[in-house]
């Protein structure tokens, strides 16, 4: 684990993957939206509204998801001091609070034709919107010391004890009567989505995966050249 | 380590006895704050008794994120909290008196001062014992969250807005579940899911809060 300390060594292996996933986002976008926005059927029920869901539901995956890296990569900061788990963390954040904040205004959007109105305050909802709170608070407090070293573990520890959150948003479908529905992709007994739905929604959520990983590339080595720039102006 | 944490609550609860006077200005906030809504939402009891038990609920969670500040920067100033680091006890241990000894001043008062609340807003009868009730629950857990966000900024000088924005989003479950208590037990419902709730809020926040508090805590004496 520790092989990849070395800044250097980080980014090679960013640089090795960054093209393939740029490649990967140019290729697979237009071929994301064309079979969520045309080729997939409209909703018996919700009609053309439905569409909304194909860039919604990979949103609101991916702000789990890096929540979950940013709370991977504090845990490390702060147990084996680990400096690039640290970078990566931080170079996350903002790239989460992006996605939870897409996944609260396409699902307001949405709501707003078939639930009547932008906004419930129902459990799902309230612990998104916990979440986008959350990585704000997270980003505030990685600014709020002189010295950006506590900034950057005072942070982390904040990360961690945030991660409560994220089965409370995972269950809170199954755990309170919402207006929301409950899971229909990941389930043990396998999918209830129709597959003319699935496969939209699996592309765009592997476009939204591949996206992630190459602004979180451009983001880690602006981290490490500012850094660099740092220590060039201490020393 | 019993010794120490006996000695360190007989301090703290000294300390907080000769500074009486903030766990009144506590109360005074409380009252004043709630004074605000008559003149803001208009003097009708309907509309009083019908908010009343929520603007009480969320005035008691802005007044114990009010009095964080002073849960460890006057120890940080002073250098005690170093003392407390070298102390043989675990940090955790004395983190959880810290904030039992913060929490008799602050959550303890505010619970005992809220049936007086609970009149000047019009509420039934059931309310001058259903709302300390739950207060009296929940508010230890609001002082335990709230701890989490004052030791991550103690020493800073960014003072306690931004420690009150951290943990905010964190203690919004237990003004959900103490506002769902209160509101059952005043309506003559079956309050127990939303109390078990409540107490399993503070179980779990009693169990986690203090490590990261002295987490928090070594970081900032580094």
């Amino acid at each position: 684990m520790h092989t990849y300390a070395n800044p250097h060594r980080l980014a090679r292996i960013f640089d090795a993957i960054y093209p393939w996933a740029l490649a990967g986002v140019l290729a697979l976008t237009p071929i994301g939206l064309w079979m969520a926005l045309i080729a997939a059927p409209p909703d018996y029920q919700q009609g053309e509204a439905v569409r909304i869901m194909y860039v919604h539901v990979p949103s609101a995956w991916m702000a789990l998801f890096t929540y979950l890296v940013v709370a991977g990569g504090s845990a490390a900061a702060l147990i084996w001091r680990h400096p690039m788990a640290e970078i990566v963390a931080r170079a996350a954040a903002p790239i989460g609070a992006l996605f939870t904040g897409l996944a609260l205004i396409t699902g307001s959007l949405w709501g707003k034709p078939m639930w009547g109105t932008y906004w419930v305050w129902d459990a799902r909802l309230t612990s998104v919107l916990i979440l986008f709170f959350l990585y704000l608070g997270y980003m505030a407090l990685h600014e709020a010391f002189d010295d950006p070293d506590r900034g950057a573990r005072a942070a982390a520890i904040l990360a961690l004890v945030g991660v409560v959150n994220l089965p409370i948003i995972k269950f809170s479908v199954d755990w309170w009567n919402t207006l929301h529905q409950p899971a229909s992709v990941f389930r043990l007994d396998g999918p209830t989505i129709h597959p003319s739905m699935l496969w939209p929604l699996l592309t765009m959520a592997i476009v939204f995966k591949l996206y992630f990983i190459c602004v979180l590339v451009l983001r880690v080595r602006l981290e490490l050249a500012e850094r660099r720039l740092r220590a060039v102006e201490r020393g | 380590m019993r010794a120490a944490l006996i000695a360190l609550f007989v301090r703290d609860l000294r300390l907080a006895r000769r500074r009486a006077g903030e766990s009144l200005l506590v109360v005074a906030f409380f009252v004043l704050a709630l004074t605000l809504f008559p003149l803001g939402v208009g003097t009708s009891p309907d509309i009083l008794a019908r908010i009343g038990t929520g603007v009480i609920w969320v005035l008691a969670l802005l007044a114990v994120l009010l009095g964080l500040e002073r849960l460890f920067q006057p120890d940080l100033e002073d250098g005690s909290l170093e003392q407390l680091l070298l102390s043989p006890a675990p940090l955790e241990l004395l983190v959880a008196v810290r904030c039992l000894v913060h929490w008799l001043g602050t959550g303890l008062v505010l619970a005992l001062a809220s049936p007086l609340l609970a009149i000047l807003t019009h509420l039934p009868n059931e309310a001058l014992w259903a709302l300390p009730l739950s207060l009296l629950i929940g508010t230890p857990s609001l002082t335990l969250i709230g701890a989490i966000g004052a030791a991550l900024l103690a020493g800073s000088g960014k003072g306690s807005v931004l420690a009150a924005l951290l943990v905010l989003p964190l203690e919004i479950p237990v003004l959900i579940f103490g506002l769902n208590a209160a509101e059952a037990l005043i309506m003559g419902l079956d309050a127990r899911a939303a109390l078990l709730f409540l107490g399993a809020f503070f179980l779990g926040s009693l169990a986690l809060a203090p490590f990261a508090v002295a987490a928090a805590l070594r970081l900032a004496l580094e």
